[in-house]
C-alpha cells in the first residue's frame, strides 16, 4: 500500500482529476487478477486450505444503501485521501493525523450502527 | 528503493485477497472499524454491534499487518517519498494552496504535527474520518470489500457501492475543494 502509493493523499487526489493512470492501473490490474482468480476458484471448484468448500457470500441485494453510503464514504476518500486499509498503514508509517482520521472512523461507524434503523437500505 | 510500479502492486492485493479467501476468509479493512466499536463496548448501545467479534480477530491482525507494514516500508525500503505525481495535479493543487505536490507523500497542510494545532485541519481530518467510517459502514464496504472482493465477484451491489465512491470523491475534489480550501 505505502510503496505503491496508493496510499498517498496525492495518489486520491490525482485520480479524482483523472490525471494519471497510477491509482486506475493499481485498482484495474487487482481486478483483472482478482476477476481471473475467482473464476478458476469456481469453475474448478478449489478448496480452502482447510479443505473445505469456498464459498463467496453474495452481497445483499438492493441499491439504496451501496448509493448513499458509497457516495458519503465517496466524499471522505476525497477528503482524508485515505480509505480504511491506508489509515492503518499511514499510521504505521509515522503519520500520526492519521490516529485522528481513525478515531473519527470508528466514531462514524459507531453513529451509523445507532442510526441504521432510521436510514434507507 | 523506488515506489512499486502499478502493475506489481496491483495483482499483489489481489493475492492478498486470494490469501484470505483462501484461509476462509474475506478481504474487508472497514470491517475492522465495526469490530473495534464491539470491542469498544458499542454492543451495549446497539443490535448491530452484537456479534461475536471475537471471532473476527484474525481481522484485527490484519489491520496489525498493515500497520506493520507501513512503518517497514516508509523506515527501511524509501530514501525519498516524495510522490511523483502529474504536473497538472500539482498545478491544480497550488491553486488550492497545496504548495508541497510532488515533493511530499503527504500535504504538509493537513497532516503535519503541526497541522494539528490548526483547528480546521482537525475539523477536515475529524470530518473525512467520520464521512469514511459512517459511509463504508453504509455501503457495507469501503474499497478492498467492494472495489476489489465485489467487483472481482462481478457483484451488481458492489458495482454500485464503487460508482458511488466515485461520485463522491469527484463532488469534493472538484465542487468542496473550491469552497473548503
Amino acid at each position: 500500500m505505502f510503496k505503491s502509493e496508493a496510499a498517498s493523499w496525492f495518489r486520491i487526489f490525482e485520480m479524482f482529476q483523472f490525471n494519471s493512470f497510477h491509482m486506475y492501473g493499481i485498482i484495474g490490474s487487482a481486478l483483472a487478477t482478482g476477476v481471473i482468480g475467482i473464476q478458476l476458484i469456481k469453475r474448478l471448484k478449489l478448496k480452502s486450505f482447510s479443505g473445505e468448500k469456498i464459498i463467496i457470500p453474495p452481497k445483499a441485494k438492493g441499491w439504496k444503501n451501496y448509493l448513499f453510503g458509497g457516495i458519503l464514504f465517496g466524499l471522505g476518500w476525497g477528503l482524508a485521501g485515505a480509505c480504511p486499509g491506508p489509515i492503518f498503514t499511514l499510521i504505521g508509517a509515522g503519520f500520526l493525523p492519521l490516529i485522528l482520521v481513525l478515531a473519527f472512523a470508528v466514531l462514524g461507524t459507531f453513529v451509523y450502527g445507532i442510526l441504521r434503523p432510521k436510514l434507507p437500505h | 528503493m523506488q515506489p512499486w510500479p502499478w502493475y506489481v502492486s496491483g495483482p499483489l492485493i489481489a493475492l492478498v485477497m486470494f490469501f484470505l479467501i483462501f484461509s476462509g476468509r474475506n478481504f474487508g479493512m472497514s470491517g475492522n472499524l465495526r469490530i473495534m466499536c464491539a470491542a469498544l463496548s458499542g454492543d451495549k448501545a446497539c443490535d448491530f454491534f452484537r456479534f461475536d467479534w471475537k471471532a473476527q480477530r484474525w481481522n484485527l491482525v490484519f489491520a496489525l499487518g498493515a500497520i506493520l507494514g507501513g512503518f517497514v516500508a516508509a523506515e527501511f525500503l524509501s530514501t525519498d517519498t516524495s510522490v511523483a505525481i502529474t504536473e497538472g495535479t500539482i498545478e491544480k493543487l497550488t491553486q488550492y494552496g497545496f504548495t508541497d505536490g510532488g515533493a511530499a507523500y503527504l500535504p504538509e497542510q493537513l497532516f503535519s504535527i503541526d497541522s494539528l494545532s490548526n483547528p480546521y485541519t482537525l475539523l477536515l481530518l475529524a470530518i473525512g474520518g467520520f464521512l469514511v467510517g459512517f459511509g463504508s459502514r453504509y455501503a457495507g464496504g469501503c474499497t478492498s470489500g467492494h472495489a476489489i472482493s465485489g467487483l472481482s465477484d462481478l457483484q451488481l451491489p458492489s458495482l454500485i457501492a464503487v460508482i458511488g465512491f466515485f461520485i463522491g470523491g469527484l463532488f469534493m475534489v472538484h465542487f468542496l475543494f473550491p469552497i473548503l480550501f
